[in-house]
């Protein structure tokens, strides 16, 4: 069944041309094996001190989420790897440091692309910065979401507000290699539609073969034509083979909390499932201690989880 | 709000349409049969109401097509679009809750299609049918509670 | 009577147990060791043994910690006080980095430990274990990372054990499987068991028997080896506390809402003491520090401790807003989660956390309180 639900603002730009000017674009992008060995401490750019590297380009996405495109660091030499899922600190001289998840094509190693919503000290600081400017980083931290695994299945993800930045290297990755994977569905939410991500390429996304993207706001005015309600009312909508489907997801807990209860209902076994946390990242490589969930640490156990593995402690308050 | 030509409004296809519904999956077919006689196509252009606050709640509504919004009107604010509704869903449960009044107002964002159930009749029938009251309260059920869990996610403001 | 001499144990004599720490430090080693200071034994630098706590023992009991006087001159008739050996690897207070402006750029200057080479004399058993608990957190984590600043420290230490004889109030290491005695298995170079008048000594490294070489000490008889496992056997059978560790990891996992937590939270200070005190906790945070004119910048990492109420915050929220919650995280990260991170204990049973809790909360206590009341959350309102 080839179903587009198009997203809800089609009449902003005509579809056609869109959906051509981003294949034209996707084509021009290097591919690269994402086999990358296991990473070391030599590989990680360093391990306590961030390296510095220089913004290549500052695009504002939203009233308050930016992108940044950073020139990757080279580690002894070898191109900078980094897996969907994963991510950086980014450090500003002077301000702090914050983790940041992937938000390009991890299959293109001349650039690192970092989308992130202004909310704190250091992100307000981010948002601030101009082409040329000099930023720290560490990375690439954590685990990834699981391409490999997910050869042969229909990939559903999803994903809540800024949720869906670590999700669009997943993106990326199944159109690339698109007969490597049965349907796509992309279930978004966002606050209203002010807090739209990336809609140009959803739009686009919307139109590739066997690709089913849903998106819905949690409120709005009667100007907005598209859905209105929370993420998980898409799941009505969405079309995939609960047997062989792998589940992902990344937003809010309670929004993942409910999902996963979506996931449960259609009969996605809970080993196909993976969600996304996020908790007080420091090291980021499992010393400090703070983002411990359960026995977990998150900055070096996660941020992925698949779901069976945490089910144990993931409706524990305060875990 | 259009009624459909005497073509589609057969019960051959009212018939049809009952047994495609989600909502009336779990009903028998007899129960569908009672229910299938009490309903009529209907279709609302983008902007119509199928339902306003305060109205009597005659209606009511089996989506087949489109997408309607319930929705609240705020003096002096504006209105806000609470949830959209769309095929395979239902309109309007005010007609089986005393007074009978719809709480809100559901307007047609797309061009909507499905059936309108007569809310007189329908309380009727399960007035003297407790099983097909049943059933049907049943079914109504699960879909308030999921509404109700989906606006307490909403009540929640998730991406604050 | 003939007492033949035993392999492999040595007897070094009270007195000379100076002119080990004089080739210690002959080698480059700063000796530490333990020490009377603001009225309680601590660790610190050591030129003699004289500056030892000779004659001096602790009455230990949940918070209380009182020094007294012994009636016999032992060196080390004592058990652990408020100071660990990890402030010496895992460093309270350390810089990581600086940074310095330079035109547009910046220039990084890691901050490169160079820790002194340390001689650690009186370590017991619960602590050797405790620093193989800490070596698990901080080098090789995963097969990936090494702390450099511990794994440095850690390189260049001599370890000189001693078998504990006089456990204190609130100790529990049996119970853990820890101590008195000091297992072979243990990464010490030096191990010593206290008679009257000499030591018993036995060599665990290299670096230990060419010590013990350059010692001249002559060889321990049996009987004198006997006397030394009878005062350890001994010291096990004296133990303050016990705890049952049976399944401890999944009755402390299936009790995450158990009302004892509610319990304790009432108790609960959250002061960070027994975190402090813990030989294993490992709970750091780094703060950015810059100048005014923003030409430089450096991080420093502190201990941290999970009672802290910013502890797990992230912008705009915070995982453990309730004492509730981070007691619940520390204890069973410590007796549970432990086990699932690093596949040991997190508790060596030494009984600081309990003998420094300003409130005498005694983890030994909680556990068995959860354990005799297993599953309590599950039968609401009886």
């Amino acid at each position: 069944m080839n179903c587009c639900f198009s997203v809800g603002h089609e009449f902003i730009v005509p579809v056609g041309i869109l959906a051509r000017r981003y294949r034209a674009a996707r084509t021009k992008v290097m591919t690269q094996a994402l086999t990358t060995p296991e990473l070391s401490q030599a590989d990680v750019q360093p391990l306590l001190t961030p390296a510095f590297v220089r913004v290549r380009e500052f695009v504002r996405e939203t009233h308050d989420i930016f992108t940044l495109k950073i020139e990757p660091p080279k580690v002894n030499g070898k191109p900078f790897l980094i897996r969907p899922g994963q991510f950086n600190m980014l450090y500003l001289f002077g301000i702090g440091e914050v983790p940041i998840s992937l938000s390009g094509d991890a299959e293109d190693p001349s650039v690192i692309v970092h989308t992130v919503r202004a909310v704190g000290s250091v992100t307000n600081a981010l948002s601030r910065l101009q082409p040329g400017d000099m930023i720290g980083l560490r990375g690439p931290f954590g685990s990834n979401w699981p391409l490999a695994e997910a050869r042969g299945h229909d990939v559903v993800l999803v994903s809540g507000g800024i949720g869906l930045m670590p999700l669009r290297p997943v993106v990326y990755h199944l159109l690339k290699h698109r007969k490597d994977f049965g349907r796509i569905v992309l279930l978004q939410g966002v606050r209203t539609p002010r807090d739209l991500l990336y809609p140009l390429e959803m739009e686009a996304w919307s139109h590739e073969p066997d690709v089913q993207v849903l998106v819905t706001v949690d409120a709005a005015d009667a100007t907005w034509t598209g859905r209105v309600g929370v993420v998980t009312t898409l799941f009505k909508d969405a079309v995939f083979a609960p047997a062989r489907t792998m589940g992902m997801m990344c937003g809010p807990e309670v929004m993942m909390r409910f999902a996963q209860r979506e996931f449960e209902k259609r009969g996605v076994p809970e080993d196909q499932l993976y969600v996304s946390l996020e908790r007080n990242m420091q090291c980021a490589i499992g010393m400090c201690g703070h983002c411990q969930f359960g026995p977990s640490f998150v900055c070096l156990d996660g941020p992925v989880f698949r779901f069976d593995r945490i089910r144990r402690f993931w409706e524990v308050r305060e875990a | 709000m259009i009624e459909q030509g005497v073509q589609a409004s057969t019960e051959q296809g009212i018939l049809e349409l009952f047994s495609s519904h989600a909502f009336l999956r779990g009903l028998s077919e007899q129960h569908r049969l009672m229910l299938a006689s009490t309903a009529r196509h209907f279709q609302a252009v983008p902007g119509e109401h199928l339902l306003r606050e305060g109205d009597e709640a005659r209606s009511f509504y089996l989506i087949q097509t489109g997408r309607a919004a319930i929705q609240i009107h705020r003096p002096g604010l504006g209105t806000v679009r609470l949830q959209t509704i769309g095929p395979g869903e239902i309109i309007g449960w005010s007609w089986i809750v005393p007074p009978y009044r719809w709480q809100f107002d559901a307007v047609a964002v797309t061009t909507v299609t499905g059936l309108a159930l007569d809310a007189a009749s329908l309380r009727e029938k399960c007035t003297q049918d407790h099983e097909l009251g049943y059933q049907l309260l049943k079914e109504l059920l699960t879909v308030v509670s999921g509404r109700l869990s989906a606006t307490r996610l909403q009540v929640l403001d998730l991406y604050k | 009577m003939t007492l033949s001499a035993m392999e492999n144990v040595w007897l070094l004599p009270k007195p000379r147990l100076n002119d080990l720490i004089d080739l210690l430090r002959d080698d480059g080693f700063e000796v530490i060791g333990p020490q009377l200071d603001q009225g309680a034994i601590v660790y610190g630098p050591l030129r003699s043994a004289n500056e030892l706590p000779i004659g001096w023992s602790d009455r230990q009991a949940p918070g209380s910690y009182r020094l007294e006087k012994r009636n016999d001159d032992a060196y080390f008739g004592y058990a652990v006080g408020p100071h660990s050996w990890k402030k010496y690897l895992f460093p309270p207070l350390v810089r990581l980095w600086q940074i310095q402006r330079d035109g547009a750029g910046f220039v990084t200057k890691a901050v490169e430990p160079d820790p002194p080479k340390r001689a650690l004399l009186g370590v017991r058993a619960c602590e050797l274990h405790a620093i193989t608990v800490q070596d698990r957190t901080f080098m090789n984590r995963a097969g990936q990372w090494t702390d450099p600043i511990y794994a440095q420290a850690r390189e260049r230490l001599f370890i000189i054990a001693v078998e504990c004889e006089q456990p204190g109030g609130t100790c529990f290491c049996t119970s853990m499987g820890t101590g008195p005695a000091v297992s072979p298995a243990l990464p010490y170079d030096l191990s010593l068991t206290e008679l009257d008048d000499a030591f018993l000594l036995r060599t665990g490294s290299e670096a230990g028997r060419k010590m013990r070489e350059r010692s001249k000490l002559a060889p321990a008889n049996e009987e004198q080896n006997a006397e030394g496992k009878r005062r350890v056997e001994a010291a096990a059978r004296s133990m303050g506390r016990s705890l049952n560790v049976i399944e401890i990891r999944d009755l402390l996992h299936r009790n995450q809402e158990h009302p004892r937590w509610d319990n304790v939270a009432e108790r609960c200070l959250a002061c960070t003491n027994c975190t402090m005190v813990c030989p294993t906790c490992f709970c750091s945070s780094v703060e950015d520090v810059t100048d005014l004119g923003l030409e430089s910048a450096e991080r420093v990492r502190h201990w941290d401790s999970c009672f802290n109420p910013e502890f797990a915050q992230v912008h705009g929220g915070n995982f453990r807003t309730t004492i509730r919650g981070r007691y619940r995280q520390w204890l069973t990260h410590k007796f549970a989660s432990w086990y699932d991170q690093f596949d040991v204990s997190g508790c060596v049973g030494c009984g600081r956390c309990i003998t420094w809790c300003p409130v005498g909360i005694d983890v030994t206590e909680e556990i068995a309180a959860i354990r005799a009341a297993d599953g309590a959350h599950m039968e609401a309102g009886k």
